[in-house]
């Protein structure tokens, strides 16, 4: 028999966590009800998040948006489109409307596939995630988080109360391949965040390894290329070898396998396409900001 | 335990419920509502489609137990005895049906959409009913179907 | 006791014209009730204990744990088949539930029914079955050898067909190979296996349940019960859907087992991932070609080797080789053929029919071989074609002569002249039309458009002289003042319409408003299966001929009372719910004439009747009628990251006659659809035996942003020796649709694409 918890707020949430620290946290299902549908797997316990409404709103926190587990991807796209452009993006991709009315970033980041859409947007723009037990909360980088296939930093008697994210502070890229044009978990995915405040460029891989993976070397290489050639502050455009070699130094950070969807050496291909088209349409973006 | 909630306007109680049923299972086993359909059970092929709380989503990912207390419109909610939705009628009328086992979920689905954009081109429609997977058709009865349903609603 | 099933509706309406389906009003409101939403008090759920390993031997089967179980009544194994253990479509084989062997992974080896379908399952797990795990058969090849492993004592190989036809060394002056791969495609029909088993009092059973040939259940099912079939008796629920999964038996004999064991109504719904080892699947091929031409493009010889994989038990396995050796060289003349059609055991799942059965995988290699012979001869692919399509009184390789309208190159010139659709815009802002779509994979970046071309063609009906029959049963009365048709029959309305028709074919021979098609039931006689896109004609014919002798008797009866008052009886018809002149004017009303007189008769239909394939040469008039469809497929391909958005289709296809135009239509997209399935996207995963993806996450059938639109041209030449000259339409457009696709593919990227589905990495060759 499955013990099935209904907390009606966050405190009474982390009670029951805390007293029942086996228990599956479910919002929108879209992960723990194919499981339980299935047969693969019965939880001791469940704890029904959809009524803790602190878990649905979002709002700013120093600087940052700081936006509840329980926010659907639609409500993303609707209300955050703008200041958040690359997890809309990778939001848009999530299966079907259906799913994106009821699927969440939470959701997402407590499944902690390496699969997940929302993962390399949140890499890339360095997004934190909050996670909250009775004995108090924490702030982990998602570059930090993300451990193993499907385990992450969070403890079992922790729940993921929000993540927090930077409002774009230039343009973002995120692309995905799938061997169908909707509803399909991604074969490879990547996505690119232009810090044009701090002059950063920042990467996320997703589907292409254990974890979601950070190209840390292309980021570091195409910094170099815009620093020394100035190219931040007279935007022109970035020499075809440097964009070819980002792309090779992406698909050199991936860890990838053959599987069902697709194989290791086409989802490495793949990814030097994606991270070359990213970051030619991103920079784009920024020359076209320049001479706004 | 015990679920309750209103379904197409009405309170329903089932007793005795699994906690791991899905709103699907307990529409259909419990409450004899058999028009949400149980194709993949896994959220992707939309034939579940119904309403929750007035969003669309599939019945088969919601836990019963989640929707205690909420408002449910399922397919069978939205025509009135004999007289069909719009929608349902260019269903029928576009050749848009075959074995039909797709059709309530994406009636559904079609109705969530004209309800939030009155007028859809043809890029929005396949958008929107993406997460709706017909074997039958190959969709053109369907684009036609919720054009002919636009059309008519707007007129 | 009874499950509620769907009321018969009137349906008015004549051949040719866009009558609704009757069926329809109920399906968009959801209360159409297919056989998975059956339900009735006391019922119970079954669920099946299933191998997990490809080849294994059955030590033992431990149940007492599972009978213990909390809310179990019934638990049954091998032990306890009342009849025949084994059964199957052509060769009785497959075992009901698994004894001393288990052949494939998922094969059934016991059945649970409990209370609840939780606990049906949780006792399911307790079954304890002991396996000695064997090493699994897994390539046809391999099986083809002679020191392989014997799945089944008369050795692997199922059917070898043969066919040889002219000068067998032949020579030309132009000469192309081939070898073609196509993977294991599954019919995924949307309606789950399931059904509602309902004991009687006395050891009998009726059977609620989605099949395509309830006749041929019931006879199987009577072995396996041990009953005289009067006392099982099927009764059609809702369908879901079928394109061949509902031929063999599912769960049919396993619910009415444990309903006989238990003496409770039992109800089997298979989940997604059961309902993939729970059907069977379109066979995967290998095929050899080697096609000789002259310089000019006349075929001189084709040879070729196919190897099918059908999997652990045979199912229709022979039948599909027969059609995949006959249709072996595609809607050609080609005066010398050599073809070797094998299909044989294997340890993977079991492969039967499903739409197109046979024609489908070679079509991908005769089409694929002609666009290469084209090449060769640089000649174009259409011209090539053209050249050598079959005509009227063309000789096939199996020897046979083609009567009736032959319009291959009709169809060719049609697609080919159709204008192409206007070039991507590499600048749009709507990524729905790039391929990758909305993941943002371009923006126009690598974009190559390529057109590509494809005509196919199989039989309509049984083959190689199967006995080839429907039954009809049509009554004529008043009701409530009105003249009223209630036509019955066994047909399975898949989905296709096939209710509408009958009620359109009635209609229009008895001239009468009110239509109506009962509920197809065993209590009539056989109208075979709703396959090989038969049953328009088959059943149709039946319909047309049961009300040809209500007529007469109608018409006589006319007579009887006119020729008392008139004298007049010449010319009489039935129109307009009257007896008319011949000048169409009103005589008498069908409701005066009949009265209290209910005018009924049942008759059977059969076509031409057909010969078996001579085993040496392959020889014979095995089909009952062809036909024809030519797809033309443009697509973007994204050549760096090999994406394919196909763009449109184009077809063109002679039914013969349209009873109903809407539902030809949509046979003509839906097919088309799942031809588009198999070239890009569907793909049953193999691994050692086990399915890899057994879900709809990664099993991908084409979504409404997958499927483009379709350009039709539907002729309407007719066949002098069928009803109303129509043909059988499901089929063909699922036939050339996929290999027109692949054209199109090699035309943008100019790599071979030898294997469906295309995957990304066959096309950037990582």
């Amino acid at each position: 028999m499955i013990h099935f918890l209904q907390p009606a707020s966050w405190s009474e949430a982390l009670a029951m966590k805390a007293a029942h620290p086996e228990a599956m946290p479910i919002a929108g299902g879209t992960d723990v009800m194919v499981e339980i549908n299935l047969d693969l797997h019965r939880p001791a316990g469940i704890i029904d998040l959809t009524r803790v409404p602190e878990l649905t709103e979002w709002g700013t926190d120093d600087g940052l948006l700081r936006i509840g587990a329980g926010v659907t991807y639609s409500r993303i796209i609707n209300e955050l489109g703008d200041r958040l452009p690359g997890l809309a993006m990778a939001s848009r991709t999530v299966g079907s409307p259906q799913i994106r009315n009821r699927g969440t970033v939470g959701g997402n980041l407590g499944t902690a596939s390496p699969a997940g859409d929302a993962h390399p947007p949140l890499l890339a723009s360095d997004a934190l995630v909050e996670l909250a037990s009775n004995s108090g909360t924490r702030r982990v980088p998602a570059r930090e988080f993300f451990i193993a296939p499907k385990r992450s930093a969070r403890r079992d008697d922790e729940l993921i109360a929000a993540f927090l994210i930077e409002p774009a502070a230039g343009p973002q890229q995120f692309s995905k391949v799938g061997t169908r044009n909707a509803m399909v978990i991604a074969v490879c995915s990547f996505a690119l965040a232009i810090d044009a405040t701090r002059k950063r460029v920042a990467t996320g891989i997703g589907s292409a390894g254990p974890t979601p993976i950070r190209a840390t070397d292309a980021e570091s290489f195409i910094e170099g290329v815009l620093d020394e050639g100035r190219l931040w502050e007279r935007p022109a455009e970035v020499p075809t070898s440097a964009v070819t070699r980002f792309g090779e130094l992406v698909a050199a950070a991936a860890r990838p396998i053959d599987d069902v969807r697709g194989t290791a050496a086409y989802r490495r291909h793949a990814l030097a396409v994606l991270a070359r088209r990213c970051f030619t349409w991103a920079w784009v973006d920024y020359r076209r900001m320049g001479a706004a | 335990m015990k679920v309750s909630c209103s379904v197409n306007g009405q309170v329903l109680v089932a007793d005795d419920v699994w906690e791991g049923e899905s709103l699907l299972y307990v529409l259909r086993e419990r409450f004899g509502l058999y028009g949400s359909k149980n194709a993949c059970e896994q959220g992707e092929c939309g034939s579940c489609s119904v309403y929750l709380d007035g969003v669309l989503v599939c019945a088969c990912l919601v836990l019963g137990g989640q929707v205690n207390g909420r408002e449910i419109l399922t397919v069978e909610g939205l025509s009135h005895r004999t007289a069909l939705h719009p929608v349902q009628t260019a269903f029928v009328e576009a050749g848009a049906v075959q074995c039909g086992f797709c059709t309530p979920g994406l009636v559904v689905a079609a109705h969530d959409l004209l309800r939030r954009v009155p007028d859809p081109t043809e890029a929005q429609i396949r958008e929107a009913l993406a997460g709706n997977i017909c074997r039958c058709t190959g969709y053109a009865k369907i684009i036609d179907a919720v054009q002919l349903a636009a059309g008519r609603m707007s007129g | 006791m009874k499950p509620r099933l769907a009321p018969a509706a009137t349906v008015t309406g004549r051949v040719g014209e866009n009558v609704p389906r009757p069926d329809g009003v109920l399906k968009v409101q959801g209360g159409f009730p297919y056989s998975s939403d059956l339900q009735v008090d006391r019922m119970l759920w079954g669920a099946t204990v299933r191998s997990p390993h490809p080849y294994a031997r059955i030590l033992s089967i431990d149940t007492s744990e599972a009978l213990a179980a909390p809310g179990v009544r019934a638990v049954l194994t091998h032990e306890d088949v009342p009849g025949k253990r084994v059964y199957g479509l052509e060769i009785p084989d497959q075992p009901v539930l698994a004894f001393d062997v288990v052949r494939y992974w998922g094969e059934a080896v016991a059945l649970v029914a409990a209370d609840h379908p939780e606990l049906a399952r949780r006792a399911a797990q307790k079954v304890h079955v002991q396996y000695q795990v064997l090493a699994p058969l897994t390539d046809p090849e391999q099986a083809l050898l002679a020191d392989a492993p014997r799945l089944h004592p008369d050795g692997n190989v199922t059917r070898h067909v043969k066919i040889r036809h002219g000068n067998q060394d032949a020579r030309a002056e132009v000469v192309v190979t081939g070898e073609y791969e196509v993977g294991m495609q599954d019919q995924a029909p949307l309606g789950p296996e399931s059904g509602l088993a309902v004991p009687d009092e006395e050891g009998g059973v009726d059977l609620f349940i989605a099949t395509q040939w309830l006749h041929v259940d019931r006879e199987q099912l009577a072995g396996v019960l041990g009953l005289p079939p009067d006392r099982v008796r099927l009764t059609m629920a809702g369908i879901g859907g079928a394109f061949g999964a509902r031929e063999d038996l599912s769960m049919q004999a396993h619910a009415c087992m444990l309903a006989l064991r238990s003496g409770r109504p039992v109800k089997i719904s298979y989940s997604r991932p059961e309902s993939f080892v729970g059907h069977v699947h379109r066979h995967p091929g290998r095929l050899r070609y080697e096609h000789g031409a002259n310089r000019d493009g006349k075929l001189v010889y084709v040879r070729a080797r196919i190897v099918l994989d059908g999997g652990a038990y045979a199912s229709s396995s022979t039948a599909v080789i027969a059609n995949a050796s006959c249709f072996a060289v595609g809607p050609y003349r080609c005066p010398n053929a050599t073809i070797d059609g094998w299909v044989v055991y294997t340890n993977n799942p079991p492969c039967g029919a499903m739409r197109g059965f046979g024609s489908v995988q070679n079509c991908y290699a005769h089409e694929a071989q002609m666009d290469k012979l084209a090449e060769a001869l640089g000649m174009d692919p259409v011209e090539l074609r053209t050249r050598n399509a079959l005509e009227t009184g063309s000789q096939m390789i199996t020897g046979q002569v083609i009567d009736g309208p032959v319009p291959v190159a009709e169809l060719l010139r049609r697609i080919k002249e159709r204008p192409l659709p206007a070039a991507s815009d590499p600048g749009s802002l709507d990524l729905t039309t790039q391929p990758g779509g909305v993941s943002n994979t371009t923006h126009g970046e690598s974009v190559r458009r390529g057109v590509g071309y494809a005509v196919g063609f199989k039989n309509v009906g049984y083959s190689e002289g199967f006995n080839d029959y429907s039954t009809a049963r049509v009554k004529l009365s008043v009701v409530g003042g009105r003249p009223r048709v209630e036509v019955h029959t066994a047909a399975a309305e898949v989905g296709q319409g096939l209710v509408t028709v009958q009620a359109q074919i009635a209609g229009t021979e008895l001239g009468v408003t009110d239509v109506v098609v009962l509920n197809a039931d065993t209590r009539v006689g056989s109208s075979g299966s709703s396959s090989a896109s038969r049953q328009t004609y088959i059943t149709g014919g039946a319909v047309k001929a049961a009300c040809d002798a209500v007529r007469r008797r109608v018409l006589a009866l006319a007579e009887l009372e006119l020729g008392r008052k008139t004298g007049k009886t010449d010319g009489l018809r039935l129109e307009r719910d009257s007896v008319v002149s011949a000048d169409g004017r009103e005589i008498v009303s069908l409701t005066t004439l009949l009265g209290d007189e209910v005018i009924e008769e049942t008759h059977e239909f059969r076509p031409r009747q057909t010969t078996r394939l001579d085993p040496e040469t392959g020889q014979a008039n095995a089909h009952v009628q062809y036909a024809f469809a030519a797809h033309r497929a443009v697509v973007d391909v994204d050549t760096e990251l090999g994406l394919v958005k196909v763009v449109e289709l184009a077809t063109a296809q002679d039914v013969g006659k349209a009873i109903n135009p809407q539902a030809v239509e949509g046979q003509l997209e839906g097919g088309a659809a799942q031809g588009l399935g198999l070239a890009v996207m569907e793909e049953i995963q193999l691994k050692d035996g086990v399915i890899r993806n057994a879900s709809f996450t990664d099993y991908l059938l084409p979504t409404i942003l997958d499927m483009p639109p379709l350009r039709m041209d539907v002729l309407e030449l007719g066949d002098p020796h069928s009803p109303y000259g129509l043909k059988g339409v499901g089929e063909p457009p699922t036939i050339s649709s996929g290999p027109a696709i692949v054209a199109a593919i090699r035309a943008a990227t100019g790599r071979p694409i030898t294997r469906v589905p295309v995957r990304p990495h066959d096309i950037v060759e990582t």
